[in-house]
Parts: C-alpha cells; sequence; structure tokens
C-alpha cells in the first residue's frame, strides 16, 4: 500500500526510535505502542517506554514473493524478533543469508529505509534488524 | 432461539473467470442457491454478504445494494460482511443469527470475491491488509511470509516436517480432482510439491492456496418449516465465532490459533458433541501449515501431532476423519470471501450424500472451519441432517 505522507509521519517516533508504551499497573510493556493496556483496561496506567533495540530471533522466514513496494528487495529475511523488554515486533533482517539467521539469534535494530513509493515519491524510513556480533 | 436449517445451496465453479464479473458471479450463485431451495424471490426477507476486498480488487463498494439489486431482491435488506479470509462464514452466522432470533424466516447469504483482474504483487498487498497493515505489512511481511514463521515454529516445537506439510497439498488435490467446482482437478505428488519455487521459506508455491474468482451462496429457514422447502435440510446445530491479536507478532504462540481453539470449544459445547461424533470437517488450509494446526486446535489431533497424521493418511476422504473433501482452500481454490460459505456448500452436499465422485461414506455431521487473516477471526460451525 502507498502510505500517505500523514500516515508515515506519525509513526516517526515508533518507527525511528522504537518507541513504545508500557502499562505500570500490571508493568506490560508493548511495541507498537497501545493506548489501552489488554489486562488492566481502565485501571491501566499507560506512559511512553522507550526501546533499547536488542533482541532475539523469535521465528523468522525468507521471502521470495514480495508485495508491491518490496519487489526490489527480494529474497530478504523476515523475523518475528523478541525484544529483551519483552514484546514482540515483525522485522527485516538486513545483511544476513537465511542460513545465517536461528530461533534464538541475538539481533541489534539498525536505521534504514523501508520502501520507496517511486522516483519522485516518498522514502519512507524506519527499523531493521541485524545479527549481533 | 429458533432452529435454523440450510434449504439451499450453490456456487460458480472456482478458478479464474476472465468473462464474469463480480456481480455475475454473485448472482450465479445466488440464483443456484436459491433454485436449490426451491423458493419464490418474495419469500427471501433479508441477505448477508461477505467479501473482504471488493473495494480494492475491483473499486466497488455498497455491495449489499448492489446485490439487492442485480438480484433482483429490492427493496429487502443486504448487509455487507467484513472479516478478512473467514468474511464468508461471518456472512452465514449473521445469517443463522437473524433466523435464530426471530427477526427473519427466510434468508440468503453469499460470499464473493474476485481477484484476478490485478498483478500478483498488487492482490499480494491487499490480502495483506488481513494483518496489521503498519506493523506488518509495511515491514515487509505477507501472507505467506507470516504463515512461514508459524510452519517454523511449528517444525522447532513438534517436529513438524516439509514431507508433512506436502502431504496435506497432495490430499487436497486428490479430493479436489473429484470436484467439479475445483480450480485445480488434478492430482500432484509429495515430490512435486517439495520441488515447487519458494515462496516463503519453508513454504513452497504448493503449499500456498490460489489466486482465485468465485462466489457462493445459501438459504437458511427455521428448521420447523424446512422440510416444506427442501427433502434434506441441513440443520446448523453450532455456530461460534473468537477474535485474537490482529498481528501475529502479538500472540504469546505462533504454533497455534488461540481463535480457533476457542470457537471450537464454544461449538462442541453448542453441539453438545465431541470431536469424535465429526464425519468431515473443511478447514482453513489458506497454507498446509494452516490445516495441520487446524485439525489441532480443532481437537482431532493432539498438538504436534497433525504433521504426522497428515502424512500418515488419517485426514484422507476414506480415514479418520475427511478433511477438506472439496480440495480445501488449496485445490478448490480461494476466493477469500466465498471460501466460508463454499465450505457450507460442500457440508451440505456431504451431508445429503450428494457430493458425486468425492462422497465420505455414512456422512451425518460436518464441521467447517473458516479463519480470518493470521488467525485473528475464527468462526466454527456444525451442520447436521436435520431430516
Ligand atoms: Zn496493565
Amino acid at each position: 500500500m502507498r502510505e500517505s505522507i500523514p500516515l508515515t509521519w506519525r509513526r516517526i517516533p515508533e518507527r525511528y526510535r522504537l518507541l513504545g508504551t508500557q502499562c505500570i499497573t500490571c508493568n506490560t510493556n508493548f511495541f507498537p505502542k497501545r493506548n489501552i493496556c489488554p489486562k488492566c483496561r481502565r485501571k491501566g496506567k499507560i506512559q511512553e517506554k522507550q526501546y533499547a533495540g536488542k533482541g532475539k530471533v523469535y521465528s523468522f522466514t525468507e521471502i521470495y514473493a514480495a508485495p508491491a513496494g518490496f519487489e526490489d528487495q527480494v529474497p530478504y529475511v523476515l523475523a518475528i524478533i523478541e525484544l529483551d523488554e519483552g514484546p514482540k515486533l515483525t522485522a527485516q533482517i538486513v545483511d544476513a543469508h537465511i542460513k545465517d539467521v536461528a530461533i534464538g539469534s541475538r539481533v541489534e535494530k539498525v536505521f534504514r529505509v523501508i520502501q520507496r513509493d517511486d522516483p519522485e515519491g516518498l522514502i519512507h524510513y524506519g527499523f531493521k534488524f541485524k545479527l549481533a556480533k | 432461539m429458533r432452529r435454523v436449517a440450510i434449504i439451499g445451496v450453490g456456487q460458480t465453479k472456482f478458478g479464474e473467470h476472465w468473462s464474469e464479473g463480480f456481480r455475475d458471479m454473485v448472482t450465479e450463485a445466488g440464483a443456484k442457491a436459491i433454485e436449490d431451495a426451491n423458493i419464490h424471490g418474495e419469500e427471501i426477507q433479508a441477505g448477508y454478504v461477505g467479501t473482504m476486498a471488493s473495494g480494492r480488487l475491483v473499486g466497488q463498494e455498497h455491495i449489499g445494494a448492489l446485490l439487492a439489486d442485480y438480484m433482483g431482491l429490492n427493496p429487502i435488506p443486504i448487509t455487507r460482511v467484513e472479516g478478512a479470509c473467514a468474511s464468508g462464514a461471518l456472512a452465514f452466522r449473521q445469517g443463522f443469527m437473524a433466523v435464530a432470533s426471530g427477526m427473519h424466516d427466510v434468508v440468503v447469504v453469499g460470499g464473493v470475491e474476485k481477484m484476478t483482474d490485478l498483478d500478483v504483487s498488487e492482490v499480494s498487498d491487499i490480502l495483506g491488509g488481513a494483518g496489521d497493515q503498519e506493523w506488518e505489512l509495511f515491514l515487509g511481511a505477507t501472507f505467506p511470509g507470516l504463515y512461514a514463521m508459524m510452519a517454523r515454529r511449528h517444525m522447532y516445537e513438534y517436529g513438524t516436517t516439509p514431507e508433512m506439510l506436502a502431504s496435506v497439498a497432495v490430499k487436497n488435490h486428490k479430493n479436489g480432482a473429484k470436484n467439479k467446482y475445483a480450480q485445480y482437478q488434478n492430482e500432484i505428488t509429495l515430490e512435486q510439491v517439495l520441488k515447487s519455487k519458494m515462496i516463503a521459506d519453508p513454504l513452497k508455491v504448493f503449499d500456498c492456496s490460489p489466486i482465485t474468482d468465485g462466489a457462493a451462496a445459501v438459504v437458511l429457514a427455521p428448521l420447523d418449516v424446512a422440510n416444506k422447502y427442501s427433502e434434506q435440510p441441513i440443520e446448523i446445530i453450532a455456530s461460534a465465532q473468537a477474535s485474537d491479536n490482529i498481528a501475529l507478532h502479538s500472540r504469546a504462540s505462533l504454533s497455534e490459533l488461540r481463535a480457533t481453539k476457542v470457537a471450537a470449544k464454544q461449538a462442541f459445547e453448542q453441539a453438545k458433541l465431541t470431536t469424535k461424533d465429526i464425519d468431515l470437517a473443511e478447514v482453513h488450509d489458506c497454507f498446509t501449515i494452516a490445516e495441520i494446526m487446524a485439525i489441532e486446535d480443532l481437537g482431532f489431533y493432539k498438538k504436534g501431532e497433525g504433521g504426522k497424521a497428515s502424512l500418515d493418511g488419517k485426514t484422507a476422504l476414506d480415514a479418520e476423519i475427511a478433511v477438506n473433501t472439496s480440495g480445501g482452500l488449496k485445490a478448490c481454490g480461494h476466493p477469500v470471501g466465498a471460501t466460508g460459505i463454499k465450505q457450507i456448500c460442500e457440508l451440505t452436499w456431504q451431508l445429503r450424500g450428494k457430493a458425486d465422485g468425492r462422497q465420505r461414506k455414512d456422512a451425518e455431521i460436518g464441521l467447517a472451519h473458516n479463519v480470518g487473516g493470521s488467525g485473528a477471526t475464527a468462526v466454527v460451525h456444525i451442520l447436521k441432517q436435520g431430516w
């Protein structure tokens, strides 16, 4: 999907910096941010939470058939990553072949171009991950 | 609540319908179901239709009004229902509830999707909207990719193998080969699946359901008057729906669909039955791993044993439980909004004893399982002979 400028702009703190939220009532961390704690609901107290961008691979795949906007990146490794602070997220793992990745591999966040609309259009940035040394 | 029966069913052939549009397919399926129910248009009081993405696939919204118009059913109310790939089952459930509640007597329910007008990467992008657009699709996820990550965990946790996955596709093609409505009516071998092109490791092209055009429809009525219309009405003895996190990464486990487990538990309680009572099941095999997880999460096999059961042939037409006699999403095809209704059509033919060439022996009770997205919606219905 071609994302509009406002849609991209309002997600910048999350996509650029891994800024999420946490519920201080039950001590649960959320990424991407949630405004309502599913456990505490009205009793939950939500505040911002900055994630360090380190974690490990929970599951992974290598995408050969890309959706619109990713055709020039295939094949690429996509993973579900469990952050050290708890939440899991979906991200690409860059500079790695699928053979180098395993469940449990340590990874860290990098800042990259996610997709480009077209030569004249928007360049979308955000987080990807790489294998930690 | 009133007891509710299916009095008529119909579907188009599933496949690539270059010459037929969205409204042509759904009116064909609707007309077949109404003919099968042997009712007059004036007797129909309301309609529901499931379609996932007509707006982006063919540019058409306001589907209820379109169908009321082109089915010649104005001015009755027709309502569109959307729940990604579970849109069909959701529409069916709305129809069930409308008749059960006494709000309406005779109700028609349809499901439709027209998918082959666009190229594959666009369709893939649109289907991605069934997941989390901002936090999965935007970052490069695809549906095969999400199910591949489920498969990877299932393999890691339970030792499920590519051969086990492939055996699901082989079995479903074998069933589909006997279904005149199926998109693929050819058998395939384990080796063909294993050697097919990689889509999202470890899922290959033959692990994936195809892009399909098609429509299906059913007619519902109160059970106590159903025999006025049909010699073989089929009673809906359970209808359950459950939700889970929209994004796969938000879930505690990737090797099960919690929504399926919840919906199945509720459905078996409503029907006062156990898994042993089920003769056949149409389950949501959008990918081969999805069928393996479904037969576990529905309770037919213990968690982790679905792959081996599939490879051992226990889900074949004449085995312990016949799974996806229609060919499933894999071989019959997967026009997303139509799939949930097609499952009901197939079970109805089976329970009537009229599934030519692929009849499950002594089929009396069947289960339908339809999933939206990567498991954020699951719907389970149980049907039985109502005569
Ligand atoms: Zn909380």
